[in-house]
């Protein structure tokens, strides 16, 4: 007997929906053995990190504050990722719509209100598009690839933002400490539950998967976005210009990341210091592939996500493992959402194991 | 400019861009094969911690000389399980190349963090010269001796990946399957063994490469100490061409531009700040990479099947 690989003439739907699922309870599985085998309390850790935080009703608002950003980040990253534009500097676009936030709100001095916010908002938006329009500008005019583009800007952010926080927005009573001065109370986004730190970030990453939704199923943007994905060539002949797909790849995934910092900025930590860069651009990869490319997965997986960092907390101080340890099942989850991959797209059969040639089935 | 300081900063350069040079050799085979392994900083930091944990237990154990060469030897080791991880993915299972070498990368980063949790702290001895001391310390002589052996091991190595893809039967099989995958299989070769065999190639180099870090650079373990570097690899190769020989000359150029950083902070540039000094070498790596793809579209040199998953049909 041996495994054969059947192609599906459509996409299963059923498997899209089962995968990511499957994915999750895999990683748990496979982390309970791995954690007793190094000599953790394995049962206890996966418990912390993937449980603790939806079953104590205190950590939702950690959760919902952590799932924000990855949301919004991942929404724009499926973009490219379903046309192979492949942006994985969306860490050093989030810093630099952070940054750009950052210097409305100095400019800004002791003015607040909307205005001020709504500029905020719109300075992270730029900024992040921005920092994704020169790897798609390189990309389009010259060829350069993107992937590594993309992710050097990502280093080249860290230093910019190292500098500024550092140097010329240092905030000048901050005892010489590098870090911007926090946002006076009206430039900050307001909390939607008095008592909570749960600010309007939050109903914006609920709301935009579905604004995306529609976007993608109902528009002809969306259906290039389809097309040259799944595609390419197909797409040409189509007249779909694969130069203006990068583009919009590259812009809606950096107006996106951009936003998530603006947001996080604003609406969460009020200054920016050398430890603002948290990692979400990376994660939000993981989210965009755990949500199956799609918004509304996005939303999910962007909270499935958020539990673990939340619950990476929790396990540092119940089984004494490092934060970084979270960062082991976000990969977990990653390589089995891709393995499983296969199950969406070929169905799976015993056959005996004959030298012979297959024979087509019946009916295909 | 001294004598002295000349051969200290060639000293630096050969030294800081060691890692690069044998994670991207490692990377040039892989992708010769066909494949896009981006997880080489997983790999990397793999290395660096299987390297550190290898030599400190080699110590511990009593087998002092020989720990560092264990601990290259580990470092190697687990770089290449990393790469084996990658290939049961991208390779048995088929899946996206670029989405899995990301969380491979991911993945070291996290494991290499927590396994490193027990070394925290620990220094071992450097793992430097290991020529007679009158001929590291001579200022003209230790340009030839002063280095580790890790060092003329990767330069061994270039010389080495250039003959076997060149000049070897197993090269050009490598190369055949890397540049037209359906053909190789059809005249009975398995693309499948041959990709995994250049995966954990790479994994190994990269994995030494990682090693050198934590036993040469700085003789201890950091978290996320490789830095990007490994995605400094992936650029060197493409801007080699794909060719062993010029991936020496660039690694040698992002040395430079990684010694101007250490220098820069040592001399304390007012001019310029030190930030503008680190991002350095990643500007550059953009700026070269786009010089070099306006001069040869560089899809033109990269392997035909680079990336793509291997689909025979049954």
């Amino acid at each position: 007997m041996r495994l054969k690989l059947e192609k599906r003439q459509q996409p299963s739907k059923l498997m899209q929906v089962v995968t990511p699922i499957a994915s999750v309870l895999l990683t748990m599985l496979v982390g309970v053995v791995v954690f007793d085998l190094i000599g953790i309390d394995g049962q206890r850790a996966v418990v912390d990190i993937f449980l603790t935080p939806l079953l104590a009703s205190y950590k939702w608002q950690d959760v919902a504050v952590k799932a924000a950003p990855l949301v919004i980040i991942a929404l724009g990253l499926s973009i490219g990722n379903r046309a192979n534009v492949w942006n994985i500097g969306a860490e050093g676009q989030y810093i630099i719509g952070a940054l750009c936030a950052a210097g409305i709100g100095i400019a800004a001095g002791t003015a607040g209100g909307p205005i001020v916010i709504v500029s905020m908002i719109l300075a992270g938006i730029v900024g992040g598009s921005a920092w994704a329009a020169v790897p798609a500008a390189l990309k389009t005019r010259f060829g350069v690839n993107e992937i590594l583009s993309s992710l050097m800007l990502t280093y080249v952010a860290l230093q910019v933002l190292s500098y500024l926080v550092g140097g010329p927005w240092k905030d000048p009573n901050g005892r010489n400490f590098p870090a911007t001065a926090p946002l006076l109370p009206d430039q900050t986004l307001p909390i939607l539950f008095p008592g909570t730190t749960i600010h309007l970030g939050v109903a914006i990453a609920l709301v935009l998967p579905f604004v995306f939704w529609l976007l993608m199923s109902r528009s002809v943007f969306g259906y290039q976005i389809r097309v040259v994905g799944a595609a390419p060539n197909a797409a040409r002949h189509g007249g779909f210009d694969g130069n203006e797909t990068v583009w919009l790849a590259m812009l809606i995934g950096g107006g996106m990341a951009g936003l998530a910092g603006a947001l996080e900025f604003a609406g969460a930590l009020k200054a920016i210091n050398l430890g603002f860069p948290s990692g979400y651009g990376f994660t939000a990869i993981i989210v965009s592939f755990l949500g199956r490319l799609h918004p509304i997965g996005c939303l999910i997986a962007g909270i499935v996500l958020a539990v673990t960092y939340v619950g990476g907390q929790v396990a540092q101080t119940t089984v004494h493992i490092p934060n970084s340890t979270a960062g082991i099942f976000q990969a977990m989850m990653l390589f089995f959402i891709l393995a499983s991959d296969i199950l969406v797209r070929y169905r799976v059969r015993l056959v005996p194991s004959t030298k012979a040639a297959p024979q087509p089935a019946a009916g295909e | 400019m001294s004598m002295d300081f000349i051969i200290a900063a060639i000293i630096t350069v050969v030294g800081i861009s060691t890692p690069i040079l044998l994670a991207g050799l490692g990377e040039l085979v892989v992708e010769k094969s066909g494949v896009l392994n981006l997880g080489v900083e997983g790999m990397m930091l793999l290395g660096a911690i299987g390297g550190f944990g290898g030599s400190v237990m080699a110590s511990m154990y009593g087998l002092g000389p020989l720990a560092p060469w264990i601990g290259v030897l580990t470092g190697a080791l687990a770089g290449m399980l990393g790469a084996l991880l990658f290939g049961f993915f991208a390779l048995t299972l088929n899946s996206n190349q670029v989405a899995t070498g990301l969380a491979l990368t991911i993945f070291g980063t996290g494991l290499s963090s927590l396994i490193g949790v027990s070394f925290v702290g620990r220094i071992i001895p450097q793992f430097g010269s290991i020529f007679p001391p009158e001929l590291a310390r001579d200022p003209i002589l230790k340009l030839f001796f002063g280095y580790s052996p890790i060092v003329y091991f990767a330069l061994v190595m270039v010389f080495a990946v250039g003959w076997f893809l060149r000049s070897t039967r197993a090269g050009l099989i490598l190369r055949a399957v890397g540049e037209n995958d359906l053909s190789a299989h059809s005249i009975g070769y398995s693309v499948v063994r041959v990709r995994y065999a250049a995966v954990a190639f790479g994994g190994a180099m990269a994995g030494i490469g990682g090693a050198y870090f934590s036993m040469v650079i700085t003789p201890m373990w950091a978290e996320r100490m490789t830095a990007g570097r490994g995605w400094i690899a992936l650029a060197l190769v493409v801007f080699a061409g794909w060719r062993a020989g010029r991936l020496l000359a660039g690694a040698y150029f992002f040395g430079v531009l990684m010694a101007l950083e250490l220098y820069a902070k040592a001399a304390g540039f007012s001019i310029l700040p030190s930030q503008f000094w680190a991002a350095m070498p990643y500007l550059m790596t953009v700026v070269v990479l786009t010089l070099i793809s306006m001069r040869d579209r560089v899809g033109l040199n990269a392997p035909a099947c680079l990336g793509k998953p291997f689909l025979p049909a049954t």
